[in-house]
């Protein structure tokens, strides 16, 4: 029964979708109060159908329905119930609902925060997003049912891949999806300032809190992937160019892009044209990172063809939103200011000029992970597109962007001076070149493309230091340092931790790719090998029953100069029915190094094959992500979000006009 | 003869330290899985470029599926008898495409894939150059007057001091 509710409700929340969009779109073109009123009411009702719908099919999952098709093929008796629950958004049908779900709590969190927005405004936001729902709301009722039956109802489910059953697999994608969603608000935004024609900086700056939370989210996700793709995939690396990961790094990188795009649209008014676009461009490729990743399309271009009605559906809603969006955006383009004039040198330009840089290597990105895919779909060949290419092009592309971080905060609003930016960061430049220097040679051994990541590293952070001081030196002579520091707003803070994090994630990217050790060895009981200063000895290897798997477990001490550091446990297990044992390697997180041992092959009954690998500083490559999207959420709770704009107008009595000079622009 | 003794006395010796070597590195130093660890290290750096042709997405350096330890071996073998990496990448080509290759070669079917990022580049940049010309023709630069920028600043709700970015 309780599937059969689910299925209902989603249908209800299709109609109230249809509702929330029809209703204040329609109210807001004619005026009509009451009938924008409908949107709040049908988001809240769309929202809570969606969570019955959500919960039935966890319901399922727990209680191991496997008449329900879809438990039955991503389900199964012995998954532990953290992973039956994840397991609800482990396959196609679920993540569509997970998403939904999503897109319904980030609607009803925007009836909630938008009683200073003009109400026009927020029934036509509610009907855009509204829209959005329906079309994902008639894609799983037509094509991809999470609540279809299977009669007979098989005793046991299919197993779930082991890679999945992991701590990530439940965190990861709801994550990224928060991120994927979170931008369909700043569409929504978006085609809401197009259609009432308020495309002024007040708009920009309601965008703006939202489409940075939503950046802070899919930082998230992407980060925790290329976590878990390190610990749990057992060959040490982070990041691999997988089409998959590509599919939300893309729209992270537009996303960066637009953040950094509404900023100028809000201080200074320019740009309008480009972050609507941007913010459509953004959740377009959302859309097609959500679709490219549950589609199947990346494992075969022919799993479009053997499932034609998905496939065709998906174009089809691409195209819709993607050309209705952009054909909007052409009839309205004419109408949109200028905003407020700036030099060639200033920090708007330098802005635009991140922009250009983020936006190719975001499109260099989707040209390398889309080409083998259209190269087959056409029939020219099968090739394959990898980490090569995508470090030949993406690299050369960002680190100018990365420099810019260091000039662009400091540059004024308006107009700058080269010489006078020269001046101001000297010192920062000096410091950056030192540290390039002495870093490698701190390390022991010289490495050309460390040195460079370290420049640009310290360059960022030495910068960010030079912005601070000179903003504490140029507020009030007489106020302590806590006061001065006061003075500055969270996003100011938000900003500037969100650069150094970048800072960070690139020192830990380059010294572990200069400086990683790593020995391939064959290890009988009581066996040592020295790796990166450090002595591991095999003490045993034993059989070690889990949940649902049976793991050999190897106990692995390791020494320092004679000294214990620790115990470290690497595992190969084994699931149930599965052929090839899975690799859950040991990782000993510290500070400066990573120690990570992966257990191979059994190659006697007292031999085994070992990987162990020293990975120097390489958890600052998340550490410099946590900062990013803590930056991000400083930044999303500034007081100035939270003033009420409908605030009774009186005199300024105290509003200092400093001169725009400096960091101090206004 | 007598050079004949020497001879063979030396590789008696031989035989005989390589035949210890084992026995002393077993209980205390694990040994290297490869049997050349250079030729092992060009391998791997080799195969990290190479595709697993059985597996989702994974290098041949990094796969542990039986069609990449196959693949992996012959490598070897052929690079024990002096083959050069191009050699190598020669022979699994005419064997398996370009789908082997994780850096697409050059050719026209490619052409694109490899001039589209310089192409995007210069686009990106022309259009930044003729977006700043066009305003700088269309704009009167008139600096917002002190009243208007107080007004301003109090409907949004910030001290000049914010800023941020």
């Amino acid at each position: 029964m309780v599937p059969e509710f689910g299925h209902f409700a989603l249908i209800l929340a299709l109609m109230l979708a249809l509702a929330q969009s029809v209703f204040p779109l329609l109210g807001a073109a004619q005026g009509k109060p009451v009938w924008m009123q409908v949107g709040r009411t049908a988001a809240v009702g769309q929202f809570l159908f969606i969570a019955i719908a959500f919960g039935s099919l966890v319901y399922a999952f727990v209680g191991n329905d496997f008449s329900v098709l879809y438990v039955a093929s991503n389900s199964n008796l012995s998954l532990p119930l953290q992973y039956r629950v994840a397991a609800t958004w482990g396959g196609h049908e679920g993540s569509m609902l997970l998403w939904v779900l999503i897109l319904a709590a980030w609607t009803v969190a925007i009836t909630g925060f938008s009683r200073h927005m003009p109400e026009d405004f927020v029934a036509r936001v509610l009907g855009v997003m509204g829209l959005i729902s329906v079309g994902f709301l008639a894609f799983m009722l037509l094509t991809s049912n999470p609540f279809l039956r299977l009669l007979p109802a098989p005793a046991d489910g299919r197993s779930l891949n082991p890679l999945l059953q992991d701590f990530g697999m439940v965190v990861h994608p709801p994550m990224l999806y928060m991120g994927y969603v979170g931008f369909s608000v700043a569409f929504a935004f978006a085609i809401a300032a197009l259609l009432s024609g308020r495309l002024d900086a007040s708009w920009a700056r309601w965008s703006r809190p939202w489409t940075t939370l939503a950046w802070v989210f899919l930082s998230l996700g992407v980060a925790l992937g290329s976590l878990w793709a390190y610990y749990e995939l057992g060959w040490g690396g982070w990041w691999f160019w997988d089409p998959v990961e590509n599919a939300s790094f893309i729209p992270w990188l537009v996303g960066t892009a637009l953040i950094h795009s509404l900023a100028v649209t809000e201080r200074r008014g320019a740009f309008k044209g480009w972050t609507v676009l941007l913010a459509i461009i953004t959740f377009s490729l959302s859309l097609l990172g959500t679709f490219l990743v549950r589609s199947g399309v990346l494992t075969s271009v022919h799993a479009f063809v053997t499932d034609p009605a998905r496939g065709a559906f998906v174009l089809v809603f691409l195209a819709i939103v993607v050309g209705g969006a952009l054909l909007l955006f052409a009839s309205r383009a004419h109408r949109i200011g200028l905003g407020g004039s700036f030099d060639p040198v200033s920090r708007e330009s330098m802005l635009l000029l991140n922009n250009v840089m983020l936006a190719v290597a975001a499109g260099s990105v989707l040209l390398g992970t889309l080409y083998p895919l259209v190269l087959d779909a056409l029939g020219a060949g099968k090739i394959s597109v990898g980490r090569p290419y995508f470090e030949t092009v993406f690299v050369p592309l960002m680190a100018p962007a990365m420099f810019l971080i260091g000039v662009g905060p400091m540059a004024g609003w308006r107009k700058a001076s080269l010489p006078n930016l020269a001046t101001r960061l000297r010192w920062a430049f000096a410091v950056g070149l030192a540290t390039a220097l002495l870093v490698p040679l701190a390390m022991g051994r010289w490495s050309t493309p460390v040195s460079l990541g370290i420049l640009l590293a310290a360059w960022i952070i030495a910068s960010s230091i030079a912005g601070l001081i000179e903003r504490l030196r140029l507020s009030g002579g007489s106020m302590s340092i806590g006061a001065k520091l006061g003075t500055n707003s969270r996003s100011y803070y938000g900003m500037q931790l969100a650069h150094v994090g970048v800072a960070v994630f690139i020192a830990g990217a380059t010294l572990v790719l200069g400086y990683e050790t790593d020995k391939e060895v064959r290890m009988s009981i009581g066996d040592t090998i020295e790796v990166g200063g450090y002595s591991f000895r095999l003490d045993r290897i034993s059989e070690v029953p889990g949940p649902n798997y049976i793991a050999s477990r190897g106990d692995v001490s390791v020494t320092r100069d004679g000294r214990a550091v620790t115990t470290m446990y690497p595992e190969k297990r084994t699931y149930g029915d599965q052929q090839n044992p899975m690799t859950e390697a040991a990782i000993d997180w510290g500070l400066a190094r990573n120690l990570y041992i992966a257990l191979g092959e059994r190659l006697d009954p007292r031999t085994w094959a070992v990987r162990i690998y020293h990975k120097p500083f390489v958890e600052l490559i998340w550490v410099g992500w946590l900062m990013m999207s803590l930056g991000g959420l400083l930044a999303v709770f500034d007081r100035r979000y939270r003033v009420a704009m409908r605030k009774p107008l009186h005199a300024p009595s105290s509003v200092s006009l400093l001169p725009n000079a400096g960091a101090v622009g206004a | 003869m007598m050079r004949r003794t020497w001879m063979s006395l030396v590789m008696l010796l031989a035989a005989a330290l390589l035949a210890l070597l084992p026995l002393t590195a077993l209980p205390e130093t694990a040994t290297p899985l490869a049997a050349d660890p250079a030729l092992e290290e060009r391998l791997m750096t080799l195969a990290a470029g190479l595709r697993c042709l059985v597996c989702q997405n994974q290098s041949l350096a990094d796969s542990n599926a039986d069609l990449a330890a196959d693949l992996r071996n012959e490598i070897r073998m052929q690079m024990r008898r002096g083959a050069s990496d191009q050699d190598v990448i020669d022979y699994l080509v005419a064997r398996y495409g370009d789908f082997v290759l994780y850096r697409p070669p050059l050719k026209t079917s490619t052409l694109l894939l490899w001039s589209g990022p310089v192409i995007l580049l210069l686009m990106g940049i022309g259009l930044l150059i003729r977006a700043l010309r066009c305003r700088r023709l269309q704009i009167v630069p008139t600096p917002p007057g002190a009243a208007a920028r107080a007004r301003a600043q109090l409907l949004l709700g910030t001290s000049s001091a914010e800023e941020p970015s």
